[in-house]
C-alpha cells in the first residue's frame, strides 16, 4: 500500500509537469487554432538555455532561470508567433502542423549539434531531502512540483477569468470577429497566450529536467504526453490539463511497476484512444460546433 | 492527358526501369527503395492528399506489411499468398483506424494516428515471441513468383517496379472513378458532401483501408528487400516522413510522391558529408517551404506562371 501511494504521488509530481507544457498547448490552440508540434521541443530548449547559463556563465540556478524565462519569451513566443505561426495561419491546420514538425525536428537536431547527443544532469530547485509521512516516503522534490504545477494551473484559470485581459483572451478564443467588434486587440490576446505559452514550457523545463535529465530528444516523448494530456482532459478547459496531466503520470506509473514496463509508453496512448472514441471533447471539455 | 504528357510519362518509367542495369549494387537498392516507399507514398496521397484526412501512422502499416512478409516467408508461405496477405491485413487494420477519423478531425486525428503508429512500434519492440523484439526477424528469403526466383539486386527491383506500376496503375484508375470525385468532396467540403448524398462515413473509412493497404504492399516489398526487419525503420520518423514526401511532392497531385521520394529517399544520401547537421537544416527547411512553398514542388510552375 505504502508502494502504491508512493507511486501515485511520484506521478502527480511528473503528472503536474505535463499538465502545464499542456495547459500552453491549449491556450495556443484556444486564443489562435495554432497546434503546436514543436511543444516538446519548447520544453527541452529552455532546459539547455539554463545549463548554458549555469555552466559557461556561471550564474546560480535562479538567476539562469530568470534569464532562460526572458529569452524563451523572446524567442519561443514572440519569435515563434512571428516567424513561425503568423505566415502559416491562413492556411488550414494541416500545414501548420508540417511546419512545426519540422521546427521540432530542426531544433532537436540543433541542439544536438551543439551540445551533442550526452545525458547531461540538472539540478534540482527543491532540496532532495525525502520526508516521511504515515509511513510514506516522499521526497521534497515531487511535493514542491505538485504545489507548483497546481499553484500555476489556479493562478492562470484566476488569471482568465477574473482579470479583463484574461477575459479579453477568452472572448478572442470564442469569436475572434465578435472580439474585435467589442474593441478587443486581438492580435495583442493572441500574443499573450503565445508569451504564456513560453513561460508555461520553461517553468515546465525547470520542473521536469531534474527528473528527466537534459538529452537533445527529451521533447520527443514529453510533447506527446502532454498534447495526450491536454486532449483527454480537454481541448478547451484549463483544468482538464491538470487533470489530464496527472491522470497520465500517475497511471504510467502503475502500469510501469504493476503490469509491465515495456508498455509504460503506451499508457496515455490507450487513454487518449478510449477518450477520442467516447468522449471527443476530453473528460472536461465542451464540444466544439463545427463550421460549414 | 494530352499526347506530349504521355510520351514524357512513358519516357520517365522507361528511364526508371532501365537506369539501374547501369547501377552499383547499393544505386539499385536505393532505386528499389524509393520505388517502395513510393508505393507506400501513393496510398497516403489517397488519403492525406485527396481525401483529406490527416495520417502520421503510414510507418505503422509499412511495418505491419514488412512483419507479415517476414513471419510468412519464414514458415515456407509463397510470395503469392504474402502479398494479397499484407495488403488485407492492412487494410482491415486501416479500416479500424479510420474509426476515430469519423468522431474527430485535423489536430486529434493527427494525434490519433500518431499514437496509433507508437502503439504498433511498442508491439513490434516488446511482442518477442511473434517479431522477434529487438532483434528483429533476419534472413528473409527473396521471394519467388511463377517458378522465377527474384534473387539479384536487379531482378528484384524489376519485380518492385512492375509492382509500383501495377498498383500506380490502380491508383489512377480508382481516382478517375466516382470513388475519387467522392474523395476530393470529403476533403474539401465534408458537410456539404455529405449534403448531396455522399455516404461520408464509407468514403473516410475507404480513404484510410485503400492508403493502408498500399504501405502494406510496400512493406511486403521493404522486407525481403533489406532482408531483415526490426521495429527501428517503423516508428513515428518514418511516418513523417512519408507524410513530408507527400506534402514536399505537392499532395493531392498524382506524381507528387514520386517527387517527394526522391527528396526523402536520396536527400539524405547526398547530404551524408553534413552528417547531424543535415538533419536540422531538413527540419528549418520544412518551415520554409511550408510558409513559401505549401502546395509543394509540383505548384512551383503554377507559381511561376502566376
Amino acid at each position: 500500500m505504502t508502494d502504491f501511494l508512493q507511486l501515485v504521488i511520484a506521478g502527480t509530481a511528473t503528472g503536474g509537469c505535463y499538465a502545464l507544457a499542456a495547459l500552453g498547448f491549449t491556450l495556443l490552440w484556444q486564443a489562435s487554432g495554432t497546434i503546436n508540434f514543436a511543444l516538446g521541443e519548447m520544453v527541452m530548449l529552455p532546459a539547455f538555455m539554463m545549463l548554458f547559463f549555469m555552466s559557461v556563465l556561471g550564474l546560480p540556478l535562479p538567476l539562469a532561470f530568470l534569464a532562460t524565462l526572458a529569452l524563451s519569451l523572446l524567442v519561443m513566443g514572440y519569435g515563434f508567433k512571428r516567424v513561425v505561426v503568423d505566415p502559416l495561419i491562413r492556411h488550414d491546420v494541416i500545414t501548420l502542423v508540417i511546419a512545426t514538425l519540422g521546427l521540432s525536428i530542426g531544433v532537436r537536431q540543433a541542439v544536438k549539434g551543439v551540445a551533442s547527443a550526452q545525458v547531461f544532469t540538472f539540478p534540482s530547485v527543491f532540496s532532495d531531502t525525502l520526508l516521511t509521512i504515515g509511513g510514506v516516503r516522499v521526497s521534497a522534490g515531487d511535493i514542491g512540483t505538485v504545489v507548483v504545477a497546481c499553484t500555476i494551473v489556479l493562478a492562470l484559470q484566476a488569471f482568465l477569468n477574473r482579470t479583463v485581459t484574461g477575459r479579453a483572451m477568452q472572448a478572442v478564443a470564442q469569436n475572434r470577429d465578435a472580439a474585435t467588434v467589442l474593441g478587443i486587440k486581438v492580435e495583442r490576446m493572441v500574443l499573450y497566450a503565445f508569451l504564456i505559452n513560453a513561460a508555461l514550457a520553461a517553468v515546465s523545463a525547470l520542473l521536469i529536467t531534474p527528473v528527466y535529465l537534459a538529452k537533445f530528444d527529451m521533447g520527443d516523448t514529453l510533447g506527446l504526453k502532454a498534447f495526450y494530456a491536454a486532449i483527454i482532459g480537454g481541448f478547451n478547459n484549463s483544468r482538464g490539463a491538470l487533470l489530464g496531466g496527472v491522470l497520465v503520470g500517475v497511471l504510467e506509473n502503475l502500469v510501469g511497476t504493476y503490469i509491465s514496463p515495456g508498455y509504460k509508453e503506451g499508457v496515455a496512448l490507450v487513454l487518449f484512444m478510449v477518450v477520442i472514441v467516447f468522449r471527443p471533447q476530453g473528460l472536461l471539455g465542451t464540444v466544439e460546433e463545427r463550421k460549414v | 492527358m494530352s499526347p506530349l504528357r504521355w510520351i514524357i510519362l512513358l519516357a520517365g518509367l522507361a528511364f526508371v526501369a532501365l537506369a539501374p542495369t547501369q547501377m552499383k549494387n547499393y544505386g539499385v537498392y536505393l532505386t528499389t527503395l524509393w520505388c517502395v516507399y513510393l508505393i507506400a507514398g501513393m496510398g497516403l496521397n489517397l488519403t492525406v492528399g485527396y481525401a483529406g484526412q490527416i495520417s502520421l501512422g503510414q510507418a505503422a502499416f509499412l511495418g505491419i506489411g514488412a512483419y507479415t512478409a517476414a513471419i510468412m516467408s519464414k514458415a515456407g508461405v509463397p510470395y503469392l499468398a504474402i502479398f494479397p496477405a499484407a495488403a488485407a491485413l492492412c487494410f482491415v487494420v486501416g479500416l479500424l483506424l479510420g474509426f476515430p477519423a469519423l468522431r474527430v478531425q485535423h489536430h486529434y486525428l493527427a494525434f490519433a494516428t500518431l499514437g496509433f503508429n507508437m502503439l504498433v512500434f511498442l508491439v513490434l519492440r516488446n511482442e518477442e515471441w511473434l517479431t522477434g523484439g529487438t532483434f528483429g526477424i533476419n534472413n528473409i528469403p527473396r521471394p519467388t513468383l511463377f517458378g522465377w526466383r527474384f534473387n539479384r539486386p536487379l531482378d528484384f527491383y524489376h519485380l518492385t517496379f512492375a509492382v509500383l506500376v501495377l498498383t500506380g496503375v490502380l491508383m489512377a484508375f480508382l481516382l478517375r472513378s466516382p470513388w475519387g470525385r467522392a474523395f476530393a468532396a470529403l476533403r474539401d467540403n465534408p458537410i456539404r458532401a455529405e449534403s448531396v448524398g455522399i455516404n461520408t462515413t464509407f468514403y473516410t473509412l475507404m480513404a484510410f483501408a485503400i492508403g493502408a493497404a498500399y504501405a502494406g504492399i510496400a512493406g511486403a516489398l521493404f522486407a525481403p528487400l533489406v532482408q531483415f526487419v526490426e521495429p527501428a525503420p517503423f516508428g513515428f520518423a518514418t511516418s513523417l516522413s512519408m507524410l513530408l514526401m507527400v506534402i514536399a511532392g505537392g499532395s493531392g497531385r498524382f506524381f507528387g510522391p514520386a517527387l517527394g521520394s526522391v527528396v526523402v529517399v536520396l536527400l539524405p544520401e547526398w547530404l551524408r558529408f553534413a552528417a547531424d547537421w543535415y538533419l536540422a537544416v531538413f527540419g528549418f527547411l520544412i518551415v520554409a517551404m511550408m510558409i513559401w512553398l505549401p502546395g509543394g514542388l509540383l505548384s512551383l510552375p503554377e507559381r511561376v506562371r502566376r
